[in-house]
């Protein structure tokens, strides 16, 4: 994708952090040695894309360079080399659906599908209403609650269809499920309970 | 079966606190102080003699790499970095280790970071760990709280701190050199080596990189013995190992047993076994999406261990075991990984940045059998001409897969060569 494309045509005018913000972008610097603080511009990034709405403006990237002693060009292709950050709006809920093979052998095909069926979107589109986003990512980590998908900072795992249907309904609702497995398994322990550990299982 | 009392990971599951009462009633920071006092060498020793070795997919005994590390500390400090950017397609172990047993890493970090005499480590986990993280840094606040990491970390009277680093959603920084230079806050483009991180790595210091489960496990080995551990698995390929079954079985889940466990055993044992039975089995990826793949007929005698699986081909890597039965569009789902490490590439050699393209449109045509037979003896060649001509193993990672889809189904992919060939001949007569 060209690098217009990824980038916000409108753009705001200004950006500074907030008071806390600042404080902990101070805090934050501090955790890697003198003189290396540019260490801390991927945290910085983050930081600026949760303060505004999810996404980083090029006045940002203005200001983390100043912040950091860093020239702009270094800092905005940090920004562009990292898939999380976003340098263009996304809806209020960014579905990022795991597509990568341990995913889609567990269906995540009916996943984009549901996906697809409610809002008419595919990879890299948002909804009529602007509060659903939708990007296919790779490999979430999670491959045996496949399949995963991740809303904003939380993983929805061992979905299907109608799983994911259930999801979105909370998420239109803004009650979002509890994050983890739809089915409520605990973490990675096999459906149904575990062939280990059982002994050291506390009593419910 | 691994019995119980042999797993290091008795909170896997995440059915107890993970913060630090929890561990502490599981037996982490027991007398941390006292496990230090076998001195820098001595824990290497220990290390080396358990036959650890690195968790992370490449299978390097962990006590050899940290004695690669300088004997004296001079003008550059010392680092530990851990490596928990799990990114591997089929691998999610560490996240259960880092959300569930957040101490056994701390811990580790501790033992492992003052045996090669360094004062700080830093721990990079991937930016979509969001929750994960949070456990984490909970836990590191925790340790310090407690005086377990700090100036006098564990009463041992050695400095040790510990920093969180999350990534932003790079694959690559899995390789260590990338992951260095992501941390350093540039673009995660892998190093040429030399110079190794252990003479020039964090900030041009002495460095070593190790997986989440390397370091994790190193705490109980130095409390237990290196002869407990060496005396679980096989010869070469001792202690236990964290698998991640996913894919087709009847019950995907993530459990520790030995090393050199028979697949099947693995599979029916801990998954439930192969959806629709063991004879509906097609094939399995046995270590993480950059290991060949096995037919049925190899899978039938596998153990799972580096040098078995090294034998027949392919890898134990993070030993993340993607199971694929008999409905799988099997060029498909390799086709699938050729998109991966396409969209992974960092773009810095030429060979991978261009080749993982050209691979995945390539592999594209044989999932719809719009090539032509040479085509596959050509696109063999291509993934031999990425692999080993590139700074990082990310080339070899994406020419394995295709390359074990040829070696074992070549036959599926001429048929749909030719059943295309042919729909297309009866379009035109029509």
């Amino acid at each position: 994708m060209s690098i217009e494309a990824r980038i916000a045509a409108d753009q705001p005018d200004s950006f500074a952090f907030t008071r806390e913000n600042v404080a902990e972008a101070k805090r934050i610097i501090t955790k890697y040695p003198k003189g290396r603080q540019a260490s801390a511009v991927m945290p910085l990034l983050d930081l600026a894309q949760r303060q505004h709405d999810n996404w980083i403006p090029m006045k940002a990237i203005e200001m983390i360079a100043a912040k950091l002693d860093m020239a702009e060009i270094r800092v905005l292709e940090v920004a562009t080399f990292y898939t999380m950050f976003n340098l263009k709006p996304v809806g209020k809920y960014f579905l990022q659906a795991c597509t990568t093979t341990p995913c889609w052998l567990r269906g995540s095909d009916n996943m984009m599908r549901c996906i697809k069926d409610r809002y008419g979107i595919s990879s890299g589109e948002t909804s009529d209403c602007g509060r659903f986003t939708l990007l296919e990512v790779e490999c979430l980590g999670a491959c045996v609650n496949a399949p995963i998908l991740q809303v904003n900072d939380d993983f929805y795992e061992d979905l299907d269809y109608a799983g994911t249907g259930a999801l979105l309904d909370s998420l239109e609702a803004d009650a979002p499920l509890p994050f983890g497995s739809i089915t409520g398994r605990s973490g990675s322990e096999a459906d149904g309970g575990s062939t280990t550990l059982q002994e050291l299982k506390p009593a419910e | 079966m691994l019995k119980d009392t042999d797993r290091i990971f008795t909170n896997l599951y995440g059915w107890m606190d993970p913060g630090l009462a929890g561990a502490k009633k599981r037996g982490d920071w027991q007398n941390t102080a006292k496990l230090l006092q076998l001195g820098h060498d001595g824990i290497v020793e220990q290390i080396k003699a358990s036959g650890l070795r690195g968790r992370g997919g490449a299978g390097f005994p962990t006590g050899l790499k940290w004695s690669f590390m300088p004997k004296e500390v001079g003008a550059r400090p010392h680092y530990l970095v851990v490596n928990a950017d799990e990114s591997e397609p089929g691998t999610c172990k560490d996240r259960d280790i880092i959300r569930h047993e957040p101490h056994k890493l701390l811990e580790g970090c501790v033992v492992a970071g003052f045996a090669m005499r360094a004062h700080a480590a830093y721990i990079y986990i991937r930016g979509e760990f969001v929750n994960e993280a949070r456990r984490l840094q909970a836990a590191i606040d925790e340790a310090y709280d407690a005086g377990l990491l700090g100036d006098n970390a564990a009463k041992s009277g050695w400095k040790f701190d510990i920093y969180l680093h999350r990534g932003a959603g790079a694959y690559i920084c899995g390789e260590e050199t990338a992951l260095i230079e992501s941390l350093e806050g540039k673009k995660g483009q892998p190093r040429l080596k030399p110079p190794f991180p252990a003479g020039a790595g964090l900030y041009g210091c002495p460095t070593t990189v190790n997986n989440v489960e390397s370091i994790a496990v190193t705490p109980t080995i130095l409390r237990r013995g290196a002869d407990w551990f060496s005396g679980l698995g096989k010869e070469n390929n001792t202690g236990t190992k964290l698998f991640c079954i996913s894919g087709h079985v009847n019950r995907p889940c993530n459990v520790e047993e030995e090393m050199g466990i028979p697949l099947r055993e693995l599979i029916e044992k801990h998954a439930g076994g192969v959806r629709g039975g063991w004879d509906n089995l097609l094939a399995v990826i046995p270590g993480g999406s950059s290991t060949p793949l096995m037919p049925q007929a190899v899978c039938n005698t596998m153990t799972m261990d580096f040098d078995a699986l090294k034998e027949a081909g392919t890898g134990l890597g993070t030993a993340g075991v993607i199971v694929m039965d008999k409905s799988t569009d099997i060029v498909k789902a390799i086709a699938r990984l050729s998109y991966f490490y396409k969209h992974e590439s960092c773009g810095q050699c030429t060979p991978c940045r261009e080749g993982t393209g050209w691979m995945w449109r390539m592999m594209e045509r044989l999932v719809r059998g719009d090539a032509e037979i040479h085509e596959i003896e050509t696109l063999e060649q291509v993934t031999r001409q990425v692999e080993g001509h590139t700074i990082c193993a990310l080339g070899d990672a994406a020419a394995w897969p295709i390359q074990g889809l040829i070696k074992h189904f070549r036959p599926e992919i001429e048929r749909r060569i030719n059943a295309h060939r042919t729909a297309v001949a009866v379009e035109a007569a029509e």
